[in-house]
C-alpha cells in the first residue's frame, strides 16, 4: 500500500475528531537549522466542503483498534480497510505539507495497537523524529491514550504543543453502554496527569528559564452530541467542571454522525444534530468569554437549549428585569450580557465613550448589532427613537431564522409559521412587558 | 492667519511623498480637499500643486506623529497607507489633522467618521493579511519556494515578518500579482539583503517537477477526504474562504 492510500484511509478515520485549532502557543523559529514557528492565535490554512477549518494534518497513525466502541468507525468489529503509517512516512508528509504552507502542523491520533503503552510509544517515535531529526518547530497536537503509563504520557507531553483525551460520552452510564472497554476513571486519569504536568512545568519555568515546556498550548477534549440521551444541561455542567477543575483550554462538541446500525444508537438515516451542536458552542463561548455560568443558562426545568433562539438572547428574555442597560455608564461585564454586543464591540464601547457621548448611529459603527441590542439599551437615558418595545417585536428580532435555515432540514423551518406575522405583529398591546414600557 | 480650504495636492505615490504633502499643508496653511497620486492624470488637468517628496520633511512629520499623537497612531497611519481604500490619502490626512489637534485621544474617537473609516480600512488589511498567512501556497522549484497571491490590500509588508521567521532557512518568493510586487527571502545573503520587496511586472514559472505534482495530489486527497459528507455546508465554506482566493489554492484546482 502506498502513502496515497494510507493517507486516504487514515484521514477518513480521523475526520470525526472535530478539534483543529493550532492556537495557544507562540514560538519563533529561533535557532539555526530549525524549521517552523507557531502563532498564538492559530492559523486556518483552508476550509473543507463541510465549512470546517483545516489547520493541521489530521490523521491517525493506525486505524486498527483493540477496542469495540459502538459509535466509532474504527471499532474492532467494523469491517473496514486498515492501514498504518511508519514514523518516517508521517514525518516526511508533515514536513513536505508544512514547507508548502498547506498546514500549521500535525494532529496525531491513533487506534489502540496491541495496548495503550505500545501505542503511546509509537506516537512518541513520530514526534521525536519530527522534533529532533527534522527540527520541526510547527504545531503538534497529540492524543493522550487512556490507560498509558504516566511516564510515557509525560514524555509525549514534552514533545507536543497540545494534548487531548476525548471524553466522548458525557456520562458513565452512556460510556458503559456504548464504550464497554473504557471507564470514566481511565479517561480522567490521563487528563489529570496532563494538568499536573502543566502545573509543575509552570513552577519549573519560574525557576529555570530553559526548562523544557510541557504541553504549552494546554489540553482539550471532545464530546459526542446526540448519540446518547444526555441533556444539554448535563453536557454544559460537565464542560464547566472541565474548564475549572482540569483547566482545559477547549471543549469540543461533535454532532453524532451515524456510522452503524445498533439498537442503542440513533438510526443510520438520522441527521447529525448540527443545530444542537451550534447552540452548545454558543453556550461554551458564553462560559469562556462572557462570564456566564452553566446554571444561569439551563436548569432542571429547562435542561435543553431553545432551538429557536441563541442562549444569550434566551437568557436576556428570561431576565428582562435587568434591562435596559445604559451604554454610557454600564460596566464592561454588564455590556457583555446585552444581546447584539460581543467582546469586541463591548471593548470598543468602553474605549469610545471616553472620547464622545455615544448615540445609536455611533454604536452601529462600533459593530453593535442594533437589531438585537436596541431593545436592551439606552443611550444617555434614551431609547432608540420610534422603537416599539413589546414581547412580540423583541421575539421577532431575536428569532434566529438565518441559523435555523443553516442547520434544520426544510420542513422543520416551516414550523416557524407557528409564530405567524400576525401574531408577531406590532400593536398586540396585551403582550406588553410592563418593565420594558 | 487662517487656513485656506480648497487646496488639492498631488504626490508621487510614496509614503514619504504623502507625509511631505502633510508637511506642505501645515506650512502653507492649506486645508486639503483631495490628494491624488502622480499616476492620476487629473492633477495636470486642474493645475493642482505637485508636492516633491522630501525625505527630511517626511521624517519630521513621521516623528511628530509618534511624539504628539502616539506610537499607536503612527502604526495606524503606516498600515493605513497599505490599504486598498480609494481614499486612503485623504483619510490619513484628515486623521492627522484631528490627531495634531486632539493628541492621543484621537485613538479613542472610534465613532468619528474619519477615525472609524481609517480603522475599518486597516482592519480589512489586517484580516486579509491573517487570511494569507494560511492561504499562501508554495510550490517547490529546485531549491526555492514560490507562491502567487492576488490580495486587495498591499499585504506583503505585513506578511514579511511571519514568513521570514517561519521559513528562516528557505529561499522563497511571494509574488503579489495585483500590485506587481514580490517579497523575496534569501537566507544566505548578507543581513541587509536577506529580505526585500521588489517590483515585478510579470512572473513566468517553469513546469513543476513530478515530485511537486505528487505532493499536490496528496494534499488534494487529504483536503477532499477530511470533509464529512453528512455535514456539507458550502455557505460556511465560502464565508470563511471566499471564492476570490480559490484561483491560487492548490486544493481548489
Amino acid at each position: 500500500m502506498d502513502v496515497y492510500d494510507k493517507l486516504t484511509i487514515l484521514t477518513d478515520s480521523a475526520k470525526y475528531d472535530v478539534s483543529c485549532s493550532s492556537s495557544g502557543v507562540e514560538r519563533k523559529s529561533g535557532q539555526a537549522g530549525a524549521a517552523g514557528s507557531a502563532v498564538s492565535s492559530g492559523i486556518c490554512h483552508s476550509f473543507a466542503a463541510d465549512g470546517r477549518c483545516i489547520s493541521l494534518l489530521k490523521v491517525l497513525m493506525s486505524n486498527s483498534c483493540i477496542y469495540d466502541c459502538k459509535y466509532c468507525v474504527n471499532r474492532r468489529s467494523n469491517d473496514t480497510r486498515r492501514a498504518m503509517f511508519t514514523p518516517e512516512e508521517l514525518a516526511n508528509l508533515t514536513m513536505n505539507f508544512y514547507r508548502r504552507n498547506y498546514i500549521e502542523g500535525l494532529f496525531l491520533s491513533s487506534g489502540i495497537m496491541r495496548n495503550p503503552d505500545y501505542t503511546t510509544e509509537q506516537l512518541i517515535r513520530v514526534l521525536e523524529l519530527l522534533r529532533n531529526e527534522y527540527k520541526f518547530g510547527g504545531y503538534i497536537h497529540v492524543k493522550g491514550i487512556p490507560g498509558a503509563d504516566p511516564a510515557l504520557i509525560s514524555r509525549l507531553g514534552l514533545l507536543a504543543d497540545r494534548m487531548s483525551v476525548n471524553i466522548e460520552l458525557p456520562s458513565q452510564a452512556s460510556l458503559s453502554q456504548l464504550a464497554p472497554d473504557k471507564t470514566k476513571e481511565a479517561i480522567l486519569k490521563p487528563m489529570s496527569l496532563i494538568r499536573q504536568g502543566i502545573q509543575e512545568n509552570v513552577t519549573d519555568l519560574v525557576k529555570y528559564r530553559h526548562a523544557p515546556k510541557f504541553v504549552p498550548a494546554g489540553q482539550s477534549t471532545q464530546m459526542i452530541i446526540g448519540a446518547t440521551p444526555d441533556s444539554d444541561l448535563k453536557i454544559l455542567t460537565l464542560t464547566e467542571a472541565l474548564y475549572h477543575k482540569y483547566k482545559l483550554k477547549r471543549v469540543y462538541y461533535s454532532a453524532y454522525t451515524p456510522v452503524m446500525e445498533h439498537s442503542l444508537l440513533p438510526s443510520l438515516d438520522s441527521k447529525p444534530p448540527l443545530l444542537r451542536e451550534h447552540r452548545l458552542y454558543q453556550a461554551d463561548w458564553l462560559l469562556r468569554f462572557y462570564g456566564f455560568e452553566a446554571k444561569e443558562l439551563l436548569d432542571e426545568r429547562a435542561p435543553n437549549f431553545n432551538p429557536f433562539m441563541d442562549p444569550k438572547c434566551n437568557w436576556a428574555m428570561n431576565h428582562i428585569d435587568r434591562f435596559p442597560v445604559e451604554i454610557s455608564t454600564a460596566p464592561y461585564e454588564t455590556l457583555l450580557r446585552v444581546p447584539g454586543i460581543g467582546v469586541t464591540s463591548a471593548k470598543r464601547i468602553v474605549k469610545a465613550r471616553r472620547a464622545f457621548r455615544l448615540d445609536f448611529p455611533g454604536l452601529k459603527k462600533l459593530g453593535v448589532v442594533l437589531k438585537r441590542a436596541q431593545y436592551f439599551i439606552t443611550c444617555s437615558g434614551r431609547r432608540l427613537e420610534g422603537l416599539k418595545v413589546n414581547e412580540s417585536t423583541i421575539l421577532r428580532s431575536l428569532l434566529s431564522t438565518k441559523e435555523l435555515g443553516m442547520f434544520l432540514p426544510q420542513p422543520q423551518v416551516e414550523q416557524l409559521s407557528l409564530f405567524s406575522d400576525d401574531e408577531l405583529g406590532i400593536g398586540t398591546g396585551k403582550d406588553l412587558i410592563s418593565c420594558l414600557g | 492667519m487662517s487656513w485656506v480650504n480648497n487646496a488639492v495636492y498631488a504626490y508621487d505615490g510614496s509614503f514619504d511623498g504623502l507625509l511631505s504633502c502633510v508637511f506642505e499643508s501645515y506650512e502653507r496653511k492649506e486645508e486639503l480637499m483631495d490628494i491624488t497620486s502622480g499616476s492620476d492624470p487629473q492633477y495636470v488637468l486642474f493645475g493642482n500643486r505637485y508636492v516633491e517628496t522630501d525625505p527630511q520633511k517626511a521624517t519630521r512629520v513621521y516623528e511628530a506623529i509618534g511624539n504628539k499623537i502616539s506610537p499607536a497612531a503612527r502604526e495606524l497611519v503606516r498600515l493605513g497607507f497599505l490599504t486598498c481604500s480609494p481614499q486612503k490619502e485623504l483619510l490619513i490626512y484628515r486623521f492627522l489633522r484631528l490627531g495634531f489637534k486632539h493628541g492621543g485621544a484621537v485613538m479613542n474617537m472610534l465613532t468619528e467618521n474619519t477615525v472609524h473609516q481609517l480603522h475599518k480600512a486597516v482592519r480589512h488589511l489586517n484580516s486579509e493579511s491573517h487570511a494569507f498567512m494560511g492561504f499562501v501556497r508554495f510550490s517547490v522549484y529546485g531549491d526555492a519556494l514560490v507562491a502567487v497571491i492576488e490580495p486587495k490590500n498591499i499585504v506583503l509588508p505585513v506578511l514579511a515578518c511571519h514568513f521570514c521567521d517561519r521559513y528562516s532557512q528557505e529561499s522563497f518568493m511571494i509574488y503579489d500579482k495585483t500590485h506587481g510586487q514580490a517579497l523575496i527571502h534569501r537566507p544566505d545573503a548578507a543581513q541587509d539583503d536577506k529580505v526585500s520587496i521588489v517590483n515585478v511586472d510579470e512572473l513566468v514559472l517553469p513546469d513543476v517537477s513530478e515530485q511537486e505534482k505528487a505532493y499536490r495530489s496528496l494534499w488534494k486527497q487529504f483536503y477532499n477526504t477530511v470533509a464529512i459528507r453528512e455535514r456539507i455546508n458550502p455557505r460556511a465554506q465560502m464565508s470563511h474562504m471566499p471564492k476570490r482566493y480559490w484561483a491560487q489554492l492548490t486544493e481548489m484546482q
